[in-house]
């Protein structure tokens, strides 16, 4: 009897441990995505196209949305487009270092990769801006870092607006 | 400019208004259309349809730049190295430099060919997926999200117009998105139509006018006062294999 309550015990104990070692194991083999940083932003207030939080979550019905409406109907409003993603997501191909889709350093591989989804975009679209490519972000004057470093970048609805919808000059 | 125009009262006013710009009556109505290229957030519409007309007389013996400015705008091609382990027959062709001769006298000469847009396109007909599409403009393309790359539109096709991609790519242009497992074929360079309207010019029109034959016009069949469609009044076009009746987007001369 004895032994038999010995074992279970050893047993609680050992599940007891699992449990315990789950999340610590989980934080030190799965770490949380490198997310680069934007070329730019809009503005602190409001991040990307739409707020972070609404993009991190729902940016492929932005994009399922725009591609269909580019396609079929010819509309080429800037806002959502991928072309602009693109170029304000991930550097410039330069000499020695290009950032491709199939790399974690990539915006959209570095979390795809980590949430195990994969991205079909690649295949046919490119994943890297034209190399004369000038992002809507370029007009602000921010570009040039890679690395955002969270200087301000406010704009007013107007210099918003012009940036937005620069595609319908 | 999707607003119906109604054409008798402006063929009224054509002596009038005729080449004077755009008298907007109210907004987006106009007495008179003039070339304009649509904005960005409006859909394409039927009151256009995009059309070329080829002078086969004036394309250069040998010359090839439109196939060439074609590869430039599009990205397909070797000045590319696109599609590196694909053999010749497989590689991706837009457009084509075909030689016509007449075996009985000897003449021959050449013409482009390309996808000729037709207003009853097979390749739509028969595609499984519904890729194979014509916008409300006339331009026929193939939406590549949904295509399976099953190839029954190249079968269809009467002017071999379209081809498959074998193989893995990389660096597209954004203009031109292409990739393995589709179908791809000239799409009149639908991104410079949407930007420039009836001002556009597809890159193998531009490349042949930089060549000096200017053996090109675009422009829109729908509106009688295009340059398209007043030199097809004056001289026709011929339409290739018209036995098919597919009303074709791209006329030719001298064939």
């Amino acid at each position: 009897m004895t032994r038999l309550f010995q074992s279970l015990q050893s047993l609680a104990l050992a599940t007891g441990m699992a449990f315990l070692a789950i999340p610590l194991l989980a934080s030190a083999e799965v770490p949380r995505p490198d997310i680069p940083e934007a070329n730019a932003r809009y503005s602190e207030a409001q991040g990307c196209v739409e707020p972070t939080e609404e993009m991190r979550k729902n940016h492929m019905e932005y994009i399922l949305h725009q591609r269909d409406e580019t396609m079929r109907r010819g509309v080429r409003t800037k806002q959502y487009s991928l072309e602009e993603c693109i170029n304000c997501h991930v550097p410039k191909p330069e000499s020695g270092k290009v950032v491709r889709s199939d790399s974690k350093e990539h915006f959209c591989s570095s979390c795809h990769s980590y949430a195990a989804v994969k991205i079909d975009c690649f295949s046919c679209h490119r994943d890297t801006p034209m190399p004369d490519a000038d992002t809507t972000m370029h007009r602000l004057g921010s570009g040039k870092a890679h690395h955002f470093t969270g200087t301000e970048a406010e704009l007013t609805a107007d210099a918003l607006r012009a940036v937005t919808e620069e595609g319908l000059q | 400019m999707s607003e119906h125009v109604d054409t008798s009262r402006r063929r009224f006013l054509g002596g009038t208004a005729g080449a004077a710009a755009g008298i907007s009556i109210a907004p987006g109505v106009f007495l008179n259309q003039v070339a304009q290229a649509k904005p960005a957030d409006q859909p394409v519409s039927s009151d256009n349809r995009w059309g070329m007309l080829i002078d086969t007389n004036k394309c250069g013996d040998g010359c090839d730049a439109c196939v060439r400015g074609c590869m430039e705008e599009n990205g397909w091609g070797d000045i590319h190295n696109s599609e590196p382990h694909s053999s010749p027959e497989q590689k991706a062709q837009w457009i084509r430099i075909v030689e016509l001769r007449d075996t009985s006298t000897g003449y021959a000469h050449q013409l482009p060919l390309m996808c000729q847009h037709c207003k009853h396109p097979p390749c739509v007909d028969v595609c499984p997926t519904g890729a194979s599409m014509k916008r409300a403009d006339g331009i026929v393309l193939v939406d590549k999200h949904i295509c399976i790359g099953c190839r029954y539109c190249m079968m269809a096709c009467p002017y071999k117009a379209r081809s498959f991609i074998h193989e893995d790519l990389q660096d597209q242009l954004v203009v031109a998105p292409r990739g393995k497992g589709t179908v791809e074929s000239c799409t009149l360079c639908v991104h410079r139509v949407d930007k420039d309207g009836a001002d556009a010019v597809p890159a193998c029109a531009e490349a042949c006018a930089a060549e000096g034959h200017d053996a090109f016009v675009f422009g829109d069949m729908n509106d009688p006062n295009s340059e398209i469609s007043r030199q097809l009044a004056l001289h026709g076009g011929t339409q290739i294999r018209a036995d098919l009746g597919l009303d074709l987007g791209v006329r030719y001369r001298g064939i």
